[in-house]
Order: structure tokens, then C-alpha cells, then sequence
């Protein structure tokens, strides 16, 4: 376990807010991250996410991160969590029957953050605590942060329901 | 042959940072207004979403930081007689390099990013020739979750304005919450296949408080959908509908529509006798 975050029992459009370590990790990660082991720790918190970032001397610092399209990652998703068993994947724009039924199986939440909110996410961001797989370019890297009171997230998938159905 | 001084070609490469710099940090303003409005009438889910973007639209602003950090697809619209005399790959490589614009560029098919937003056909300039004293450059970067969700149709010539509003409304319905609603439509009909696409896209650069009847006429049928911003269900769905027609065959019906997230970036400079002013 990475984050101080505990999930108390959550209901569909419940709002919550995150203090802790996230995991971003998009396209090429989710794949990649099937045949080779993720750096994202155990049962992380993920975040379909691509940050801006910048290199002030030897301190990577976030300029934007909002979330991207989660249904991008419907087709590995499954797999993903099984393997890996987050604790909860922030995203946006809602994924597939298929996904939304493996986190369910392994208690993990769907969270909505607002699309193009990538300023909001920022200001949120205590410290960048690593990178890996900065071989994928800084935008489909994993990327560790820290945030405080990241929020609000919409509890968006719950019980076989979600917000898009 | 014009001969160019050395010191005007850096002023207006410079302004030209400023304006992709400006561009992905603050909204048009008829944007910003069409946002606070829709998120008056919002409750629930749907108002949580617009407060975060109008925070998010607050944020960046004060900071000068970029709004989303999808700084799109790197794309200029040059007006005017000739091209000015800006090298715009350097222009975003400077952006790139100065964490202005995040590298989003890559190969199609090796999907290697080239790490400065350049590359075969990148940033895409597109140069329509008016016959003015001055010429307008805009920046104007897509972002993909809505571009993702764009469609193009070569429909039936006679099918008309009722099946084409059909495919608009099925386009926005399919696209649901991936695009970042509320969107904007940018509707191109008429011309080849890939004029009304082109059309579709500067569309885009109108301001989107000026609708005329049909435009108003879609916008309204396009809420009515109930998707709502971010597509958690609500009144807004579309800011707005900018159309834009050319001729076309009489066989042919070709329609585009490219959609845009709430987060429209769109910027312009004036050039005009040696002199840059914003626009």
C-alpha cells in the first residue's frame, strides 16, 4: 500500500477528495505494463493522466494534469487490475462494461476528475516523487505524485452502475 | 522577392511564442462568458464539474500555466497575401522546450514521439489566401479527446439539412462524455471530403456568440440530448455551433462535423505594416 488513502464505503456521485501518492499511467503503460512489471507499487491509485512537465534543475516539477480519455485503456484494463489490484482509477469520460466489472471484483473505484482541468490537478500536486518509463516520452510515462486534496473526484462507476449509463 | 530584416523576423517569431503561449492559458472570452452562463443553470454532478472549470479557467489565468495539459495538436491558420516571415517549427520548439506546450507529436505508425512537437506535417500550418493590407495569424491547438470523436460522412445529396442534424446529434450522443463536454460543433458541409473536414475545423475559429438560425436551431437539439458536462447528465451539452458551407457536387453531400472541448484555445495576431497587434 503506497497512499494514506482509505476508501470508506462510497456511493455512485459521492464526491471525495485524495491526499496521497497516484500513479499516472496511460496508453503505453497499461500496456506495457501486461508484459513487464509496472513501477507503480501495490494496489496503487491510477490516474489516466499525461502530465505537462518541466525539469528545473534535477527537480521535475507539474505544469498541467488533468485526466485523459479513460476509454482508450478499455482493452487492457481488465488485466490491469487483476494483476495489479488498484485501489481506485481516476479518469474521465467512463469506460467499458468488461472494466468496470474487474474493478468491482478487486473493490477498486472509477473516479471522475473534470476534463481539461489540468491547472486545477496541478495546484494540487505537493511533489513529483518519481518517474519510470520516461523512455515513453514525459506524457505516456509513470509518473508518482503526491497530492493533497486532489478533488473533487465523482465516484462514477458503483454496484454495476455508472454515471454515463 | 521581399527582403526581410533580421530583427522584424525575430519580433514576429516572438510574438508568435506569445501567442501559442497566451493561446493555452487563457480562453477567448465569448468562451469564458458561454461557460459562466451554462453554469448557472447546472445542479448536482453536472455544477461540481463546471465549478472545477471555472476554477481551472481561474487558476490558469492567474498563473499564466496551461489550462489542460493536453496542449493539443499543434495548428496555425495564416490569412492574408503571403506568408509572414515566421519559421513556426521553431516556434514550437522553443514552446516545447520551454514546458509551454507538452510534446505530443509522434510517428503514426512507429508512435515515437519526436519530443518537440514537429515532424512530417507538424505543427500544421494552413495558409488561405485574402486579398488584405494585413495578414491574421492564429493558433489554434486541438485537443485529442474531442478530435478522437470526430466524424465524417459522405451522405446521400438529397438527404438535406434533416439527416445532417441526424448525424451531427448521433456523432455528439457517441462521443458522450469522452470529448470533455460541454463541446463546441464545428460543422463543415459541402466541398470534397476533406475541404468539409477542413471547413469543420475553421468553423472552429469563429466566435461561437453570433449563431445563426440553423446554428441555434442545432445547438438547442443538441442540449435536449441530456448528456451534460463531462457527460454526467445535465442541461449543458454544447456551447455552441459554428457551420460553415462550400459548394459541392451535385452528386455529393459531405459533411463534417469536428468536435471541441469546453477548453477551445484559439488565439490571433494581426500583422500590419511592420506592427503586431492581438486580435
Amino acid at each position: 500500500m503506497n497512499t494514506d488513502v482509505k476508501f470508506p464505503k462510497l456511493r455512485l456521485r459521492d464526491i471525495v477528495y485524495l491526499t496521497g501518492r497516484v500513479c499516472t499511467m496511460r496508453d503505453k503503460a497499461v500496456r506495457k505494463s501486461l508484459d513487464e512489471e509496472a513501477p507503480c507499487g501495490e494496489e496503487p491509485v491510477v490516474y489516466h493522466c499525461g502530465p505537462l512537465v518541466r525539469k528545473i534543475g534535477r527537480v521535475w516539477e507539474v505544469v498541467s494534469a488533468g485526466p485523459t480519455t479513460s476509454s482508450r485503456m478499455n482493452k487492457n484494463t481488465p488485466a490491469f487490475v487483476r494483476k495489479y489490484k488498484p485501489k481506485a482509477v481516476i479518469g474521465k469520460g467512463g469506460m467499458n462494461k468488461e472494466s468496470y466489472g474487474a474493478m468491482e471484483e478487486n473493490n477498486c473505484a472509477y473516479l471522475l476528475f473534470t476534463g481539461g482541468c489540468g491547472a486545477l490537478a496541478a495546484s494540487k500536486v505537493k511533489r513529483v516523487v518519481s518517474v519510470d518509463w520516461l523512455e515513453l516520452g514525459t506524457a505516456e510515462a509513470v509518473w508518482q505524485l503526491e497530492f493533497e486534496r486532489f478533488g473533487p473526484l465523482v465516484v462514477a462507476a458503483m454496484g454495476g452502475r455508472s454515471l454515463w449509463q | 522577392m521581399t527582403i526581410v530584416a533580421d530583427k522584424d523576423v525575430t519580433m514576429f517569431e516572438r510574438e508568435a511564442f506569445e501567442l501559442v503561449r497566451k493561446t493555452v492559458t487563457v480562453l477567448p472570452q465569448d468562451v469564458e462568458e458561454a461557460i459562466r452562463k451554462a453554469a448557472e443553470k447546472e445542479k448536482g454532478t453536472a455544477k461540481v464539474q463546471m465549478g472545477c472549470i471555472l476554477e481551472n479557467i481561474e487558476i490558469a489565468k492567474q498563473n499564466s500555466i496551461p489550462l489542460c495539459q493536453d496542449t493539443g495538436w499543434p495548428i496555425f491558420f495564416i490569412f492574408g497575401k503571403k506568408m509572414p516571415d515566421i519559421d513556426f517549427e521553431s516556434v514550437v520548439r522553443k514552446a516545447t522546450k520551454e514546458a509551454v506546450i507538452r510534446p505530443n507529436m509522434v510517428d503514426p505508425l512507429t508512435r515515437e514521439n519526436t519530443g518537440d512537437n514537429t515532424g512530417a506535417g507538424a505543427p500544421f500550418v494552413n495558409f488561405v489566401h485574402c486579398n488584405t493590407h494585413y495578414t491574421d495569424v492564429w493558433y489554434m491547438p486541438k485537443g485529442l479527446g474531442s478530435e478522437n470523436m470526430s466524424r465524417v460522412a459522405m451522405l446521400n445529396p438529397l438527404d438535406g439539412w434533416g439527416r445532417i442534424k441526424e448525424f451531427v446529434l448521433e456523432t455528439v450522443r457517441l462521443a458522450g462524455g469522452n470529448a470533455c463536454p460541454p463541446i463546441i460543433i464545428g460543422l463543415g458541409i459541402g466541398g470534397t471530403m476533406d475541404h468539409c473536414a477542413l471547413l469543420a475545423k475553421k468553423a472552429l475559429l469563429r466566435r461561437i456568440d453570433k449563431p445563426n438560425g440553423r446554428e441555434r436551431e442545432l445547438l438547442k437539439e443538441i442540449n435536449a440530448l441530456g448528456i451534460g458536462p463531462m457527460g454526467v447528465g445535465g442541461k449543458t451539452t454544447c456551447l455552441g455551433v459554428n457551420m460553415e458551407t462550400a459548394a459541392t457536387h451535385t452528386g455529393a453531400l459531405p459533411v463534417a462535423v469536428n468536435i471541441q472541448c469546453w477548453c477551445a484555445r484559439r488565439a490571433g495576431m494581426r500583422i500590419e505594416g511592420g506592427e503586431v497587434k492581438w486580435i
